[in-house]
């Protein structure tokens, strides 16, 4: 696009900001919208797995509850408690709302379709994850008051222990692709098992058990239900969010769930072919329009699937202990994904580079 | 120029941010302001090429050293006037960190501009070759020994830090999941019909 308004005769810097504006914008304006959507969806397969009807009263099926919840936080009055600390108290969701934002640059949509497309892509999104937290503590902290206090200090914890099993994860990921680039390490997955026949890690034996160990880390970093210690509601009210109302809690709400798209597109990526076909075979590349367009369908039928899968987990496992958690995430997951970075890099030196130091 | 003008953003906000550390009256804004300095020198980091730092400046200090900063701090119960009060006592000492510090920065400046530390080092191009794979190279070939102690000296940190800060006390029954995952029913329940006037034995 940039190559485009340079033709006007823009300079090229202009032309690249204006462009990547736009690009901006069309990444975050319908992340929004999906937010909506997999806020119904999210209580639709709830109230299903809980034999109940869910959202069903406003629109039809119920499909613009969101909207309603959205109009109705926006028209309430924001409340600051007296004694919060007013300035921070008001940045914690902004935090978490842009953090949810930000990863999406790196995110590639479709061969070629992403907005930044950078060698550390992967560095980035752990970056950028572990700024997450920051909203949390933030908001904890500053609406001096107890639970919220306490959902922060777990929330800390809780982000930093996981964040270490994903990254040697991540390096496993990283030692097969053999880059930190994310549309690299799509194409890195194209035919990779059985003869070329399928596209994903997530195939590959020696992976598997790690897609798994994403998968429910990635729950955990997004505090999702089973692991939702942070906002348990029996014992924490609603955790960081007690003291917010109207759009500030809007804004947490809309930051979480973008979060928990975007765990559930990182898992596509790294693991399942993210916009690649399941199956190495030629005419499931473009059948839908254009092979861009193709790409997107894989990528948002993996994501449907894992946002399903997350749903499921919600309606079904309860709630950890917070001593679980921990022994779960440093006894469990630590260890595991360190033996799998030592199989790993062996089994590749043996196989790749034939033993040869 | 768009360069230009994020240099400037991202410098004047970290000094500025920096400043505030000191001068913030209450240590937890001191250490978001920190985190604040943090962020933007991770941003100027990526104007010179150097992405891999940069990345690494936000994953491990904003990510996880700041995270525990300010989680030690937020539970501070801090007495501002007794720490006013220590400022006179503390200010000789301040003032001596401040020299050595001083020095060490003219020193390193001075130092930098003599020459490249080592001779012969290759410069390598950040637009053909990326930051991960050149840094990977130098650190496994040339650099490895210093590399593989530093591993060791971190480890060695770990387990210390393990060593001390564990404690393991008696009087706690921890849950041993596997034992509780092979509990089958027959040895937990028992069922009985019992005859009536008679009762359960138990």
């Amino acid at each position: 696009m940039t190559a485009w308004f340079q033709s006007w005769g823009m300079t090229y810097e202009w032309s690249w900001f204006i462009a990547t504006i736009i690009g901006i914008l069309v990444i975050a304006l319908p992340l929004m919208l999906a937010v909506a959507m997999i806020i119904y969806a999210d209580r639709k397969i709830w109230a299903a797995i809980a034999l109940r009807r869910g959202p069903n009263v406003v629109g039809p099926w119920g499909l613009l509850q969101s909207f309603a919840d959205g109009l109705k936080v926006f028209l309430k009055e924001t409340i600051i408690p007296s004694g919060a600390n007013r300035g921070l108290f008001l940045i914690a969701p902004i935090i978490t709302f842009t953090v949810a934002l930000i990863v999406w640059a790196v995110i590639p949509f479709a061969p070629g379709v992403v907005l930044a497309n950078i060698n550390v892509g992967l560095l980035y999104v752990l970056a950028a994850s572990s700024l997450g937290v920051y909203g949390v503590i933030v908001a904890g902290w500053a609406s001096n008051s107890k639970y919220p206090f306490f959902s922060a200090l777990r929330a800390a914890a809780q982000m930093v222990s996981y964040e270490v099993s994903i990254g040697f994860v991540l390096i496993c990921v990283v030692l097969y692709s053999n880059t930190f680039n994310l549309s690299g390490i799509v194409l890195a997955q194209q035919g990779h098992k059985l003869f070329g026949l399928l596209n994903g890690y997530g195939f590959n034996p020696l992976l598997f058990p790690m897609a798994v160990v994403f998968l429910i880390s990635s729950m955990a970093e997004t505090f999702r239900t089973p692991f939702d210690l942070v906002e348990a509601e029996s014992e924490l009210v609603a955790g960081h969010q007690t003291e917010y109302s109207s759009m500030a809690f809007a804004l947490f709400w809309l930051g979480e769930y973008g979060n928990v798209i975007l765990m559930c597109a990182l898992n596509a990526i790294l693991f399942w072919g993210g916009w690649l076909p399941p199956v190495n075979w030629k005419p499931l590349y473009g059948f839908f329009f254009t092979p861009e367009l193709t790409g997107l369908f894989w990528l948002f039928l993996k994501m449907s699937f894992f946002f399903f899968v997350f749903s499921w987990v919600k309606a079904t496992v309860p709630r950890y202990r917070y001593d679980q958690l921990m022994r779960l995430g440093w006894k469990i997951f630590l260890p595991l994904s360190i033996l799998f970075v030592v199989i790993i890099s062996g089994w590749l030196m043996f196989s790749r580079y034939g033993g040869a130091a | 120029m768009i360069a230009l003008l994020a240099f400037y953003l991202f410098a004047t906000v970290m000094i500025a941010s920096a400043v505030c550390v000191i001068f913030a009256r209450n240590p937890v804004h001191s250490v978001l302001w920190l985190i604040l300095a943090f962020f933007n020198a991770a941003g100027l980091m990526l104007l010179v090429g150097a992405e891999f730092i940069a990345m690494l400046l936000v994953i491990v200090y904003v990510g996880a050293v700041a995270v525990l900063f300010l989680f030690v701090v937020m539970m501070l119960d801090i007495d501002f006037a007794e720490l006013r009060s220590g400022f006179t006592r503390n200010l000789p000492f301040g003032i001596i960190l401040a020299i050595v510090l001083l020095a060490e920065m003219v020193l390193a400046i001075s130092a930098w501009k003599a020459g490249p530390v080592l001779s012969g080092a290759v410069p390598r191009d950040t637009a053909v070759e990326p930051n991960i794979v050149a840094l990977g190279q130098v650190l496994y070939s040339r650099f490895l020994y210093p590399f593989e102690i530093a591993g060791l000296i971190l480890l060695v940190a770990m387990i210390g830090a393990i060593v001390l800060t564990h404690r393991s006390r008696g009087d706690v029954r921890g849950q041993k999941v596997s034992k509780q995952v092979d509990r089958r029913p027959d040895e937990a329940i028992k069922l009985e019909n019992p005859t009536v006037g008679e009762g359960m034995k138990l």
